[in-house]
């Protein structure tokens, strides 16, 4: 494929479109994941007493739920990027491939 | 408190100390107490190694190809590869290690934990589909493709086999250490005997062999520590609160296991290892390989859903294993090393050291057999990370170096993947003598060391050279070396090493985890000397910017690249 296709690609507003929407989505989400990591790491260094508060009288700590909400967080993200890819990334792709074709 | 004893010992204490890297030791245990043969646990690991033998001649058999020896072919499908991600990253170190440091301090382990999944949600929204769409065998194709092949490639294959040496070095002297323990066999013939499996497996069977011993293990592990979550679980009704409440009434910390302790107690190198263990993920060689063994972007993405999902599952149950051990181990003495007036310390006295908890608990849970298949799993955990260094460190050796610096790509296929599998059976070899000489050294910082440089040399290259259109051959080289010394000297100046290894009285830098320095230094210096950069090449490196933009957001001209 030569260079002219290329840049004809790029100029093309269904690729400017796929590469806009998907680069604005994956470093939204990468944002919320440093948010939430560098975010529970920062509690725990400055206000570590929010995750060692006891819930509803047990022993069971904020920190619990807290921690497991950051795991589950990481898989829900991937999650939600691979959904969007899916349903919306790939029939672009597809798209512009068709029509270069 | 009692001081750790032991280079291997206090795993969790050293940890607390604020001695961050000491905790990436694989499979950190104490030596010394060695146990007699354990014959469940030789059976069951003959099984493990009888079948992965039998999946190599297997692959060796469907392995004719380079693309075959490198990538499995490409045929390796999105669940499968998230499988075998998940079996490549769980070591040895995060199942015992986690637990142990669990048992130790309880909320810190999970603290500890976190930080090495979040690296992945960032792999798949910045890296997975552009490298697949990108390269071919080595992540190196990604970061050359548009740049001088001798300088960034031997750049690219200089940081794979520092990441890959210093990261088998622990996991071999971790594996003499743990088989040591487990299967009373000495410590070189353990050594011996993981240097020999991992050279058969990669030189016979190449990825497809690879592969399909890090699928089994991540089978075998994720199957056997969620029974014993589930067996720990059931002893409390499956109520958490009550399993919490037994740990804090038994542990001697109590209520300050369910809080964080002293794991984050300053913010610098908390930032620091946060960073070096989320970037250093997306700049593992053999982690990064993973992605060339899938036919698509697509398929890629899919592994990353799947390994992040499966690893994360994992964390949740070492944790509950680590609250099991807590509960049901404490109050039984013969877990521990009982001193002659009957009392022992219950975290620092358990037999083997904290790391050998979930060992211990596997025992309380499930009887001598059980035992038996968790040393065995133990041991598989080992084998399969090790086998996909050793594969990633041959590619760099042969695809890399020999293939694109020395012989300028004129190379026949077979001569290329004859070298490869050579330098399979020189990385073993090394990594046996190594693994040796290093038997009674401190080689936890290894790991640490492993994904600083991961962190600081090969993600900046990579992440910049596929989002930067600036970026020249100069610029990379300059500030990638940068990176990776300036990574390398830190930690060596570093308290873990300088002080606790070589024994100085000061460290000379006060952060055991350089990252947060080292990739600022790499990054600045690779946007730096590509600016001051107006040669001709890099105007070209420039314009063939637009060409690798397409290719890695589209992937069109990616599947030509896999045929030939």
């Amino acid at each position: 494929m030569g260079a002219k296709t290329f840049s004809h690609i790029q100029q093309e507003p269904l690729f400017r479109e796929l590469v806009d929407k998907r680069t604005r989505f994956a470093w939204q989400l990468s944002a919320s994941m440093l948010v939430i990591y560098f975010g529970f790491i920062a509690i725990i260094a400055f206000a570590p007493q929010i995750l060692a508060t006891p819930i509803g009288g047990g022993v069971t700590t904020v920190g619990i739920p807290v921690g497991l909400f950051v795991i589950v967080s990481a898989f829900a993200l991937t999650g939600l990027y691979v959904h969007r890819a899916n349903s919306k990334f790939d029939p672009l792709t597809r798209q512009i491939i068709e029509k270069v074709k | 408190m009692r001081a750790p004893k032991g280079f291997f010992a206090g795993f969790g204490l050293i940890l607390i100390a604020g001695g961050f890297c000491d905790a990436f030791a694989a499979g950190a245990v104490e030596g010394g107490t060695r146990q007699g043969l354990n014959v469940t646990a030789i059976i069951m690991f003959f099984v493990f190694v009888a079948a992965t033998l039998g999946i190599t001649k297997w692959a060796a058999k469907r392995t004719k190809s380079a693309a075959d020896f490198y990538a499995a072919g490409g045929g390796i499908t999105g669940f499968q590869n998230g499988l075998a991600i998940a079996g490549d990253y769980m070591s040895a170190a995060s199942f015992l290690g986690i637990s142990g440091l669990v048992f130790a301090t309880g909320f810190d382990g999970l603290i500890y934990s976190v930080g090495w999944l979040v690296g992945w949600p960032i792999i798949l929204f910045l890296i997975a589909e552009r490298l697949r769409n990108l390269g071919k065998y080595t992540f190196a194709d990604v970061a050359a493709f548009r740049l001088e092949q001798t300088p960034i490639r031997t750049l690219a294959a200089t940081g794979t086999l520092i990441v890959v040496a210093f990261y088998l070095i622990a996991q071999m002297v971790g594996a003499g250490k743990l088989i040591e323990l487990l299967f009373g066999l000495p410590y070189l013939y353990a050594v011996i005997l993981v240097g020999a499996l991992m050279i058969v497996y990669v030189a016979f069977g190449g990825m497809v062999a690879t592969t399909w011993v890090q699928i089994i293990k991540a089978g075998l592990l994720l199957g056997g520590a969620t029974f014993m979550a589930l067996m720990v679980l059931a002893t409390f009704g499956f109520s958490t609160e009550a399993m919490f409440r037994a740990a804090v009434d038994i542990h001697p910390k109590h209520a300050a296991i369910m809080a964080p302790g002293g794991l984050v107690s300053d913010p610098i190198s908390a930032i620091s290892l946060g960073l070096a263990l989320m970037f250093g993920t997306a700049g593992l060689p053999h982690i990064l390989m993973r992605f060339f063994t899938v036919a698509d972007a697509k398929a890629a993405r899919k592994s990353v859903f799947y390994a992040t999902g499966f690893i994360g599952y994992f964390y949740i149950l070492t944790f509950i294993i680590g609250f099991g051990a807590i509960t049901l181990l404490m109050n039984d003495p013969t877990y521990f090393k009982v001193a002659v007036n009957g009392t022992y310390n219950k975290v620092t006295d358990i037999l083997g050291g904290t790391n050998m908890a979930a060992i211990h608990l596997a025992n309380a849970v499930g009887g001598s057999l059980f035992l038996g298949f968790i040393s065995a799993v133990a041991f598989a955990t080992i084998l399969a990370v090790v086998a996909g260094l050793t594969l990633a460190g041959a590619s760099a050796v042969s695809h890399d170096l020999y293939a694109s610096v020395i012989a300028k790509g004129k190379v026949a296929e077979d001569k290329e993947v004859r070298l490869s599998k050579l330098a399979a059976l020189a990385i073993g070899i090394v990594a046996i003598m190594l693994g040796y000489i290093f038997e009674n050294q401190n080689v936890a910082f290894m790991v640490g060391l492993a994904f600083a440089v991961a962190a600081s040399c090969n993600f900046p290259v990579l992440l910049m050279s596929v989002f930067w259109k600036g970026i020249s051959s100069r610029g990379a080289l300059l500030g990638g070396f940068l990176g990776l010394i300036s990574a390398v000297v830190m930690v060596v100046l570093s308290p873990a090493v300088w002080v606790k290894t070589f024994g100085f009285k000061a460290a000379l830098f006060p952060y055991d985890n350089p990252a947060l320095f080292s990739m600022t230094i790499a990054f600045v210096g690779i946007w730096l000397f590509s600016k001051l950069d107006a040669s001709a090449r890099a105007r070209f490196e420039r314009d063939a910017f637009e060409a690798q933009y397409v290719r890695s957001e589209t992937g069109i001209g990616a599947a030509e690249a896999l045929a030939h």
